[in-house]
């Protein structure tokens, strides 16, 4: 017995120094726990019951895509165990979750888990267990920081580099601009605010002239519009979620207020904000947008969406086209297909990281043309590109170029 | 008022239970205790996280069963006072460097304190009525967490991350492990200490108000001062558990603590039998692992299954766990005269 673990050492040792010389040229088979030549498991956690639920279709969209790649044969003919759990949003049942996952499912990786709550409760966790938290479905600015939390990655545009995004439009296009701000108290507010200033840097204290903010808890915010317009502002940054967007959008009609209304993407869908607020209330309004949008008619003939429709019609029956979170779930399982593409045979945790942190142009076919995903060692932050939509007539038409909200980008 | 009183002493809502009723037998206690002692050194440290949490709600579900089973009040309002045991530990331990330990009697009297203060108002009202009142401290609490003033401390809706303690005096053992034991030492203590409160003087006049809030007046039972105790011992106790819970957790949130906790408190305590000690551990297994089993049969109709399963059990066994106790007595006690 003694003899063959020497000799195994000595076997190993000597692999060590072969794959170090030899760099990662040799394709080994090589595997962390939640791999084998035959599955890959995946967990998630999502919101399936309580106040974010409906959330919980991202989840429904992200297996039934991975049963497609399964049926079609899978990874490297390895299939996807796709585990998917529910915590009702409520980070402490998040915790029991992310750890049943990789303590009693023994799953590779968790991808996609959603909220900002649920995924800083088990953002220290997976970092101590080095468990890749892959492509979280939150667009705070905290999952990307690679020195501190390297096994943590956010997956979409985060908040501040959109608002980024506006501060660039405005120091171009209104370098004079009085600047009233509506946002929601809270994380995401906060963190859209903190970009926007960070964004206008030294001009920010005389360009934003007000600030106010709201609670979701408020039936309306009619109150806050009547203040803001007071304040004699010509641009109006509105960081609100869908509900209250409408709202804000019906109240400067009803006031007669005529800035240039900057709405954030949160709330830029046709269907649950401008329809409802009205379609001659919203001419003009500003917005950023990553992903095609499938109500635009100029995307009908594009072979990306006719492809997503077809995975809809053929996959998904039960998935709501107009529903943003499916386009969205679409999207983020692609890059996760992509990255395990990349992995090729050495499924480790490590390799699952690194192979994140390298992806160099990579399109899901739903991003607007364009928009890429890239990643490195030192940027964990997959889509950091946006373009500026002005809507018209009765949707949302592209313009300028693709910005991107890096800083210094 | 004066009806109003009628409806609600007519018909107590609590079943009254007799003293001895409200614990186990030495061997069974013993039998549960050795399980508890022995059985994580066996599992994986996710199941010994499970039992931690079990052991958590089970002290949170027992200190409702003070209140409602022992003096008849009713609270939805748990959660509150959890969320603060849970804020004052967590806040204790990463903004003043307080070790972990000292942190939970610091929770305890806070939340004595807070629950004691918040009986006063409470005094007024009774049965329903309460409970609405209790609901409104729950419902409120998540958002008093996330106010601008406090940010400071509470870190917002970002919560606080807690850093989780590693075994003292370089025990070989996972930090889990430690959790665990540390938990089950207090978890004992709280228990032996509520069985003995509510077997002296100050327990039976608990009682009292419970059965005829008149009677135990006209006794010379101090009946405000009473129903005030069992609203700050209930709270502290709960305040103690929602403690534990940060430092299990590692993470507060305002979001961790809304009404739904609070129903699942007051869920846990029915199942378990109101005003039987010993069903808080059961009753607190229902809240955590029926759920999971709910998902297990139908992910996208977990919270339907979970009602045909909750309705099941009160269908059956309406006492809860205290009436399956019952019956497994009976069944003994025949098996061995045969």
């Amino acid at each position: 017995m003694p003899v063959t673990t020497r000799r195994l050492a000595i076997a190993s040792a000597a692999f060590v120094v072969f794959a170090a010389s030899s760099g990662s040229a040799l394709a080994q088979k090589k595997y962390d726990t939640g791999a084998t030549d035959t599955e890959i498991k995946i967990g998630n956690i999502m919101p399936y019951s309580g106040p974010a639920s409906a959330y919980g279709v991202i989840g429904k969209t992200e297996a039934a895509y991975f049963k497609k790649i399964n049926d079609a044969g899978g990874i490297n003919g390895r299939k996807i165990n796709f585990i998917s759990y529910d915590d009702g949003y409520s980070p402490p049942k998040t915790v029991e979750q992310a750890r049943k996952l990789v303590e009693s499912d023994e799953v590779l990786f968790i991808f996609n888990s959603l909220g900002t709550p649920p995924n800083s409760a088990i953002h220290k966790y997976m970092n101590a267990k080095k468990v890749p938290q892959l492509f979280v479905a939150t667009g705070a600015t905290k999952w990307n920081d690679p020195k501190d939390f390297p096994w943590t990655m956010g997956w979409q545009p985060n908040y501040q580099s959109e608002s980024r995004i506006y501060a660039k439009y405005l120091l171009k296009e209104k370098p004079d601009a009085k600047i009233a701000v509506l946002y929601q108290n809270d994380d995401y507010g906060k963190d859209y605010l903190k970009g926007l200033k960070e964004g206008l840097g030294a001009k920010a204290a005389s360009m934003i002239i007000a600030e106010e903010s709201y609670e979701t808890t408020e039936p309306s915010i009619d109150n806050h519009i009547v203040k803001l317009k007071s304040t004699g502002a010509d641009v109006f940054v509105d960081i609100t979620t869908p509900k209250f967007a409408a709202q804000a959008i019906k109240k400067i009609a009803e006031v007669e207020w005529k800035p240039l209304h900057i709405l954030n993407n949160v709330a830029a869908s046709v269907g649950s904000v401008i329809k409802p607020a009205g379609y001659e209330n919203s001419q003009g309004i500003i917005s950023a947008a990553y992903l095609k949008d499938v109500t635009d008619p100029q995307w009908d003939n594009d072979p990306g969406m006719k492809e997503f429709l077809d995975f809809l019609a053929k996959d998904f029956p039960e998935g709501n086209k107009l529903d943003n979170s499916v386009i969205v779930g679409y999207g983020v399982a692609q890059t996760m297909i992509q990255v395990l593409k990349q992995c090729d045979d050495d499924l480790t945790r490590a390799n699952v990281m690194k192979q994140a942190a390298n992806l160099k142009d990579f399109r899901t076919e739903v991003l607007l043309p364009g928009v890429t995903i890239n990643t490195s060692p030192t940027d964990f932050a997959p889509i950091s590109q946006l373009q500026l939509q002005r809507f018209k007539g009765e949707r949302w038409e592209l313009f300028g170029d693709v910005i991107s909200g890096d800083v210094g980008g | 008022m004066a009806a109003v009183e009628d409806i609600v002493t007519e018909a107590p809502a609590v079943e009254a239970v007799p003293k001895r009723a409200m614990t186990l037998g030495t061997g069974t206690s013993l039998v549960m205790l050795g399980l508890l002692l022995v059985v994580p050194l066996f599992v994986k440290n996710f199941i010994i996280f499970q039992m931690t949490m079990l052991l958590i709600y089970g002290v949170a579900v027992l200190a409702l069963n003070i209140l409602t089973g022992g003096s008849g009040q009713f609270s939805l309002g748990q959660s509150a006072f959890y969320a603060v045991g849970a804020y004052t530990s967590a806040i204790l331990m990463e903004q003043f460097n307080v070790n972990y330990a000292l942190t939970l009697p610091i929770a305890g009297v806070i939340c004595f304190g807070f629950g004691f203060l918040f009986g006063q108002p409470a005094l007024r009202l009774s049965g329903v009525y309460l409970a609405l009142a209790t609901f409104a401290l729950a419902t409120a609490m998540p958002q008093l967490l996330k106010l601008g003033y406090f940010e400071k401390w509470t870190g917002g809706v970002q919560g606080l991350v807690v850093t989780k303690p590693d075994a003292p005096f370089g025990l070989p053992i996972s930090q889990d492990m430690w959790i665990y034991y540390f938990t089950l030492v207090i978890t004992i203590a709280i228990y032996i200490f509520s069985v003995n409160l509510l077997r002296s003087r100050s327990g039976r006049a608990f009682m009292a108000i419970r059965d005829n809030e008149i009677a135990a007046a006209a006794m010379g039972v101090d009946v405000a001062l009473y129903k005030t105790l069992a609203f700050g011992v209930s709270a502290g106790i709960t305040g103690i558990a929602g403690g534990l819970g940060a430092i299990t957790v590692q993470f507060v949130a305002p979001d961790s603590y809304t009404i739904t906790l609070a129903i699942s408190l007051f869920l846990g305590m029915v199942v378990g039998g109101v005003g039987w000690l010993p069903g808080s551990i059961v009753g607190s297994a229902f809240i955590i692992f029926v759920p999971n089993i709910a998902e297990g049969i139908s992910k996208g109709l977990s919270g339907a299954v979970f009602g045909v399963l909750l309705f099941l059990v009160i269908f059956l066994v309406p006492h809860g766990a205290r009436q399956v106790a019952i019956v497994g007595q009976q069944l003994i006690g025949r098996f061995r005269k045969n």
